[in-house]
């Protein structure tokens, strides 16, 4: 079975090019448009990623990966984090809630591609999760 | 004179009455007094203490006491000419306190005590009501005089149907201009007007049957004092103490009467309007007198014995064949009875319905304070308490059948309302009078009153049993009704106002002396007793525990919603701040709230209705010591120091607005940057990702189609978030281009809703508009205006959370400037929220990501200050509500 990645993204286009981009790879995808339930999500699907807009309409992005963090069942998933705020304190902020990695819109297709790849890899090289990146 | 051509003249007069009425009104309305409210107007209103009973009675008052009827006009003579003493200050307070009643100024003085204000207000409706059968008597006297004079085959109405349709058109007249609206100060300019026309008539009248008595019948001047010195008149001895006595009760009426005070205090405007009245009533007296002594004696030698001397002023010219005099003399006793009525009947439906409905039907629903319409509420008891004062009076009237008896109930009923005269001067001039003090003595008093004269004189075995009159109950003599304590050769009026004031100055004096006022009574005394000093404040609230914006939705019910706004308004602007309506709940601003409802509803309810909201009214120790020293203050010093004091203060509040200002847009300048990086990066990322793919070739046709169609609307949010920011920016440095053109404001408005209906076109929204009100033509830059529309109606219709969506557009013109209102029914904006909305990308909090790159209100809010207006959020309209106002015409062809 083809491995498996949540999306949460709430700009329909955006989306939009992240699915056809792993599809395309040969991955399979969930998205979500809004931040609410996405732990329980995160648990029940049991994805090998999570690409998380930081900031969405109804919960921050931040509060989504405190909450996947807490969570015994998804506190070793691999968090890819999207901004579309430059600020260098967003990244900070993003590390120090636990993210893997941080990537700032707008991206290069390939380093996103290549970004996911790396995470997944890693992922199931050293289960349970690896100290923070 | 046929008696058809009397009940078309009468008809005529009336339809003249309510025009004079209904013209003051308009222009009071466009605020275009004038001349109406001259001194001249305001001393001919108070000639309604010249009712039918002086008109008609003061003849047949000579005819029998000889010259005793003098004492009528005394009274008040002493009272007016000595102003400076008791009117100036009663008037002050009255305008200071904007008292609407005799009943509201005692209530108010002890300690805005609405027990007091309901004792008063049962006694004036008792004293009041033979006073007002008396009137509907004389006019039905005065139409039979006429149908007794006419051929006995041409029809005549009978004196009960007279009656009925007498008190009928009053009801009428009095409801139609007493309480067209709720005013601030309860004044009524119509009203008034038409009584001062009214007093004309009856001066002339009066004059022109006193001229023609003494030069058409009498031969000239020495004619009539041939007559004079022949009459029985002439043989009439002084009583002194009987003279003193009616002189006293005639000037303590003059104060004390519902109808008195209502036009001398209440509709008062000015001190100017006193001083010029100050000899101008009494000369108006003087007039009215002149003739009474001519035509009483002429009237006893020439009509027969058994002529009404009531009714001489009407029978001598009918006996002389002398129609239009008669006519004349007519209209006079009609003014006199109807102005009476009219203005008794306002006089007591405002006590009735502020003392005993409002504070009675707040009770029953406590929670009606702060929700209902109350405006409505208080018209309509003042309408139907109209309504009752007039059935009683004609209800008493029927009842008592017209009978004699009715003849003396004018010095009945001063006696009865002279009560209010210890507990009133006790009021304004002693700080040690109380409430317990006041309330025992009127009761006392007025028992007395009622015992001693009101029963008395419906004769024996009509109320008191004739057994009782003459013996005392249960035989105690000394209890007889009109010889209390054996004073049997007294007259029983001046017993019975000896007996009944002696009680009640001893009461109130007595007791007054041995309670202790409350706080709220001894602040209301300070004020009342020191009103021509500094101010010592009507009260104090403790400031800060009312929300604003609930003060102000209580304050919208009972001033409606334009006075409510404009106070607010003002008091905000007074603290200093410049970006909200809404004041802060400080001491001074409640206190300045409360009087203006007061002016509306009553000292008491008022009172009442903000304790509601803001608990308990405090008295701090050190407000008593305020007023317990504050004639030893230096007021000069103090002033100064108050008026340094507001400005420091007033300079701090706005120093404080700006500083949380600065605070909060600095906090928001970071967010600014990160929010217009992400506007920017967002666009941009879906524009990256899908060229990228676009550029890799290889897709299916649809695939290529789809993909570059995203980029194109990504593309443009791009473009249209730049235009917007360059928009701002040209706005904002006020180099904008306007192209001012004279434009309908419908049009701009149904432009604005036919542009929004592609935002949430699933919603149904309901639009509430006035299209009448919205036919304006402005000269303004109308598409700009329209772009305002839009932004604030597409905004409703973005963020409008009711299930069954309204906006509701009001427009208004005022004062040259156009007020549009814009309003949704959804749950609005939180209050921390509303003070930031119109500046730059501002989020409301709590809200992450909006829809909008939020510059749609920094926009609207440059807009309108480039076409010369302002915007601001309404607070306490129920939803989110907005209020632009531009000017009419705005200067010139660009900004």
């Amino acid at each position: 079975m083809a491995p498996h990645v949540l999306l949460i993204e709430d700009e329909p286009h955006i989306a939009e090019a992240i699915i056809f981009l792993l599809r395309r790879d040969g991955w399979q995808v969930t998205h979500l448009a809004l931040g609410a339930g996405a732990v329980d999500q995160a648990r029940i699907l049991a994805p090998v990623l999570v690409i998380l807009d930081q900031m969405l309409p109804d919960i921050s992005g931040l509060d989504i990966l405190t909450g996947l963090r807490a969570d015994p069942a998804t506190a070793h998933l691999p968090v890819l984090m999207l901004t579309a705020r430059g600020h260098p304190r967003d990244r900070e902020a993003a590390v120090r809630a636990g993210a893997d990695r941080f990537m700032a819109k707008p991206f290069a297709n390939a380093e996103m591609m290549a970004a996911v790849r790396a995470l997944c890899a890693r992922a199931i090289q050293t289960d349970p999760r690896p100290g923070a990146a | 004179m046929p008696f058809n051509l009397l009940v078309l003249v009468c008809l005529a007069y009336v339809i003249f009455l309510f025009t004079v009425a209904f013209w003051v009104e308009r222009r009071a309305r466009a605020g275009r007094l004038g001349w109406l409210r001259s001194p001249l107007v305001y001393t001919l209103s108070l000639s309604i203490y010249c009712t039918a009973w002086t008109f008609y009675g003061a003849v047949g008052y000579a005819a029998r006491s000889g010259l005793e009827f003098v004492t009528i006009y005394l009274g008040p003579t002493l009272v007016f000419v000595g102003w400076w003493w008791v009117l100036r200050k009663l008037v002050r307070i009255g305008r200071l306190h904007r008292v609407t009643s005799i009943a509201d100024l005692i209530s108010s003085r002890y300690g805005k005590s609405n027990a007091l204000g309901v004792i008063v207000t049962v006694m004036a409706v008792i004293a009041a009501t033979p006073y007002i059968a008396l009137q509907l008597q004389s006019v039905v006297l005065s139409f039979e005089a006429f149908a007794a004079a006419t051929p006995p085959d041409s029809p005549t109405p009978g004196a009960g149907s007279t009656a009925i349709w007498l008190t009928a058109g009053l009801a009428l007249f009095t409801i139609l201009f007493g309480t067209r609206n709720l005013d601030a100060q309860e004044q009524h300019h119509g009203i008034v007007t038409a009584i001062a026309v009214e007093a004309v008539v009856k001066l002339i009248a009066l004059l022109a049957v006193g001229i023609f008595v003494v030069w058409g019948l009498s031969g000239g001047l020495s004619g009539i004092v041939a007559r004079i010195d022949a009459s029985p008149i002439a043989r009439w001895s002084l009583d002194p103490g009987r003279w003193a006595g009616l002189i006293f009760l005639a000037g303590a009426a003059v104060i004390c009467l519902p109808r008195m005070f209502q036009v001398l205090v209440v509709e008062n405007g000015d001190d100017i309007q006193l001083a010029r009245a100050s000899w101008a009533f009494p000369a108006y007296l003087m007039l009215m007198s002149l003739f009474i002594v001519p035509i009483a004696v002429t009237g006893l030698e020439l009509m027969p014995a058994s002529a009404n001397p009531d009714m001489f002023v009407l029978t001598l010219p009918l006996a002389q064949d002398r129609g239009g005099l008669a006519m004349l003399a007519f209209l006079g006793g009609f003014s006199s009875a109807t102005s009476m009525v009219i203005v008794e009947a306002i006089a007591l439906a405002t006590m009735v319905s502020n003392h005993i409905v409002m504070p009675l039907w707040l009770r029953l629903r406590p929670a009606a304070g702060l929700s209902g319409d109350l405006r409505g509420l208080v018209l309509n008891a003042r309408r139907v308490s109209i309504g009752a004062v007039l059935a009683m009076g004609y209800g008493y009237y029927h009842v008592s059948g017209g009978s004699a008896a009715l003849a003396a109930i004018g010095l009945i009923a001063f006696v009865g309302v002279a009560q209010f005269l210890p507990a009133m001067l006790g009021g304004i001039f002693w700080r040690g009078a109380t409430r317990a003090g006041a309330a025992l003595g009127l009761v006392l008093g007025f028992g007395i009153w009622v015992y001693a004269l009101f029963l008395p004189s419906f004769g024996p075995d009509a109320v008191l049993s004739a057994q009782l009159m003459a013996e005392g109950p249960w035989g105690l003599s000394w209890l007889r009704p009109e010889a209390l304590f054996g004073t049997s050769d007294m007259d029983p009026l001046i017993h019975a106002l000896f007996w009944s004031l002696l009680a009640n100055a001893s009461a109130f004096f007595i007791t007054s002396v041995l309670t202790f006022p409350g706080p709220v009574e001894r602040l209301q005394g300070a004020a009342f007793v020191n009103v021509f000093d500094g101010q010592v404040g009507p009260q104090r609230w403790e400031g800060g525990a009312a929300e604003p914006e609930e003060l102000l939705t209580m304050a919208q019910r009972i001033l409606g919603d334009e006075d409510a706004q404009a106070l607010f308004e003002a008091a905000a602007r007074d603290q200093g701040k410049s970006r909200s309506i809404l004041p802060d709940p400080t001491p001074a601003f409640l206190a300045a709230l409360e009087e203006r409802m007061a002016g509306a509803v009553g000292a008491a309810t008022a009172h009442a209705m903000i304790s509601k909201l803001v608990g308990r009214q405090t008295v701090t120790v050190e407000d008593l010591m305020t007023v317990a020293h504050e004639t030893a203050q230096v007021l000069e010093y103090s002033a100064q120091l108050e008026a340094q004091r507001a400005e420091l203060a007033r300079s701090a509040t706005a120093l404080r607005e700006a500083n949380e200002k600065l605070t909060q847009i600095s906090v928001q300048k970071d967010a600014f940057l990160s929010q217009i990086s992400h506007e920017l990066r967002t666009p941009m990322t879906s524009i990256r990702a899908f060229s990228e793919i676009l550029s890799e070739g290889d897709l299916p046709p649809e695939m290529v189609a789809r993909n570059g169609q995203i980029i194109l609307d990504e593309a443009k949010r791009l473009t249209r978030l730049l235009d917007d920011l360059l928009d701002l920016s040209v706005l904002e440095s006020g180099k904008v281009q306007l192209s001012v053109s004279l434009s309908n404001l419908r049009e701009m408005i149904d432009r604005a809703i036919l542009a929004t209906e592609q935002v949430k076109p699933e919603k149904r929204f309901v639009f509430q508009r006035d299209l009448a009100s919205e036919n304006l033509f402005i000269r303004t830059d109308a598409d700009r205006l329209t772009q305002v529309f839009i932004n604030l109606i597409a905004n409703a219709r973005k963020y409008c959370d009711a299930e069954y969506p309204e906006i509701r557009i009001t427009v208004r013109l005022k004062a040259a400037r156009v007020r549009i209102d814009i309003a949704d029914n959804g749950s609005g904006i939180p209050k921390a929220g509303q003070g930031l909305i119109f500046e730059k990308f501002s989020r409301l909090p709590g809200e992450l990501r909006a829809k909008g790159a939020g510059l749609g209100l920094a926009i609207c809010r440059e807009i309108v200050a480039n076409l010369g207006g302002s915007i601001a959020y309404l607070p306490g309209q129920g939803g989110a509500a907005f209020r632009i106002i531009v000017p009419l015409r705005i200067e010139g062809g660009t900004a």
